[in-house]
């Protein structure tokens, strides 16, 4: 805490996702160690070797209404209903606009309205392209929008960064308020990825589990017969507030953020480093950053998408830098939500750490041999989460991203 | 082609309901888009777009910022429905 003048707290919680449309439903399936994939049965995945995703609990449009939802992306309109949820959350909130930020992120922006414009664009002529396309396929759309419902005007950002764009997000709120820029700050991400181009475009990668036939057992982080990762939507946000402002007006402080850490690979444009170095050094810097020692982890909500080549050298950087903390890989429940995966872990890690407990990594049934002998904690089942001290009780969430992004976040308890 | 202006008035409103989400019912002649229907340019251009197909009139550029009323709208659909 010395490091920073300004401590950060978390405020207020909101989540939209495979799981269920809203915190509550989505902690508890994770709890329950419920799977949100499912075998689709659209006409465009036919020629495609994937058939399976995690869609959204609950349709945003359906929420929203129509005519809001009609000039919305749908990662927009997840991220719209994300955003409302963690606002209610953190209560009666009076602040001034200048002092209201918004930094809220997607991998690829609103690229399912890029590809409809262009249909339209082809079919009909550029007059029936609508007015509203641009906004809803600039991948800043969402946190513009959040801007104007909440009167946000101490900033709008969106930094991508491909999977790890919402942890990216919720550094970059804590940043915001640090520097003094804002007092509060709605942070999260958001993607809409079930699309014919999505799928095709990671399928081409082998980066997609093809375990077409069992859907729930397709995401298995750290299991040994983990095939790629399963697509996700949906959207989680957070409310971030100097502990200052929260103090004075008597808030429900959730946890604190109390560090970000950052680092790229600089290896392979997608594929991990295989020693985990990158990874290692962004999870340092989160701790340094905390002023946390690698003791008071009691929790890591790992990045582990359930690739071949991703998720070891996580875990083995985990245990290295870490050491005992017990691990948890939601995407086996979620699927991979891309640019919404570092905002929605975010939360599951605060959850853990609020409710003293983590979630289980579903379909571990064989553990990899390299994690098995490393001795990392992998939790696959409901596990308490003890801590005797020194110092407060902390979880740490890891974010990568293609491009060689890493980021780690860590909260601590208040 | 000559619409009734009641017919082009029922017209606009099934439009402006779906673009904008104003009720049809509120749609009367003398109301404002900006002012009173609280209808922003970008929504004005899908309105625009959806009423010369509806109504089968071209409503270029030039003209579609002199439509200010719903009565300029209906008027226009007449005068250019008459000269076409």
């Amino acid at each position: 805490m010395a490091r920073h003048q300004v401590t950060v707290v978390v405020t207020g919680l909101g989540a939209t996702t495979p799981l269920g449309g809203d915190i509550a439903s989505t902690w508890s399936a994770m709890l329950a160690g419920r799977s949100g994939v499912r075998r689709l049965s659209h006409d465009w995945l036919a020629d495609l070797p994937v058939k399976i995703a995690a869609e959204a609990a609950v349709d945003p449009a359906a929420v929203l209404g129509r005519v809001a939802a009609r000039r919305m992306d749908r990662c927009e309109q997840f991220a719209v209903v994300a955003a409302r949820q963690a606002w209610r959350d953190a209560g009666d909130l009076h602040v001034e606009p200048e002092r209201l930020g918004v930094v809220f992120s997607s991998g690829v922006g609103g690229l399912i309205s890029t590809l409809n414009t262009y249909d339209t664009l082809k079919e009909k002529g550029w007059q029936r392209v609508s007015p509203f396309s641009v906004p809803m396929l600039m991948p800043n759309g969402s946190a513009g929008l959040i801007s104007l419902e909440l009167r946000a005007r101490a900033g709008a950002h969106a930094p991508a960064s491909a999977c790890s764009s919402g942890a990216e997000a919720i550094g970059y709120g804590m940043d915001m308020i640090r520097s003094g820029r804002a007092d509060v700050v709605v942070a999260g991400g958001t993607e809409a990825p079930i699309h014919a181009l999505h799928v095709a475009s990671f399928a081409a990668m082998r980066a997609l589990s093809i375990r077409n036939d069992e859907p729930q057992r397709a995401s298995r982080p750290f299991d040994k017969g983990r095939d790629g990762f399963v697509l996700g939507e949906g959207a989680a946000a957070v409310v971030l507030e100097s502990a200052g402002h929260a103090a004075r007006r008597g808030a429900h402080v959730i946890a604190t953020a109390a560090g970000a850490g950052y680092s790229a690979d600089a290896h392979h444009i997608a594929q991990p480093e295989p020693d985990g170095f990158g990874a290692a050094m962004a999870m340092r810097h989160a701790l340094a950053d905390a002023g946390v020692a690698p003791e008071q982890v009691v929790h890591v909500n790992a990045h582990a998408t359930s690739t071949p080549a991703g998720d070891v050298p996580e875990a083995l950087a985990i245990k290295r830098e870490i050491g005992d903390a017990v691990v948890s890989a939601t995407k086996s429940m979620t699927g991979h939500l891309i640019g919404g995966a570092g905002a929605l872990e975010s939360v599951a890690a605060i959850c853990a750490l609020r409710d003293r407990v983590a979630p289980p990594t579903i379909n571990v049934d064989d553990l990899d041999d390299e994690i098995a002998a490393a001795g990392v904690d992998i939790a696959t089942e409901l596990r308490p989460l003890p801590h005797s001290g020194p110092g407060p009780a902390a979880a740490l969430n890891n974010s990568f991203g293609f491009g060689g992004h890493n980021v780690a976040l860590v909260f601590t308890v208040v | 082609m000559a619409m009734t202006e009641k017919e082009i008035l029922a017209g606009l409103g099934e439009i402006i309901d779906e673009i904008a989400g104003v009720p049809a019912d509120e749609v009367t002649p003398s109301k404002n888009f900006v002012d009173d229907l609280d209808i922003d340019s970008l929504s004005m251009v899908e309105i625009a777009v959806a009423a010369q197909d509806k109504f089968g009139v071209e409503i270029p550029d030039d003209e579609l910022k002199n439509l200010r009323t719903v009565q300029d709208v209906i008027s226009y659909v007449q005068r250019s429905a008459v000269s076409a």
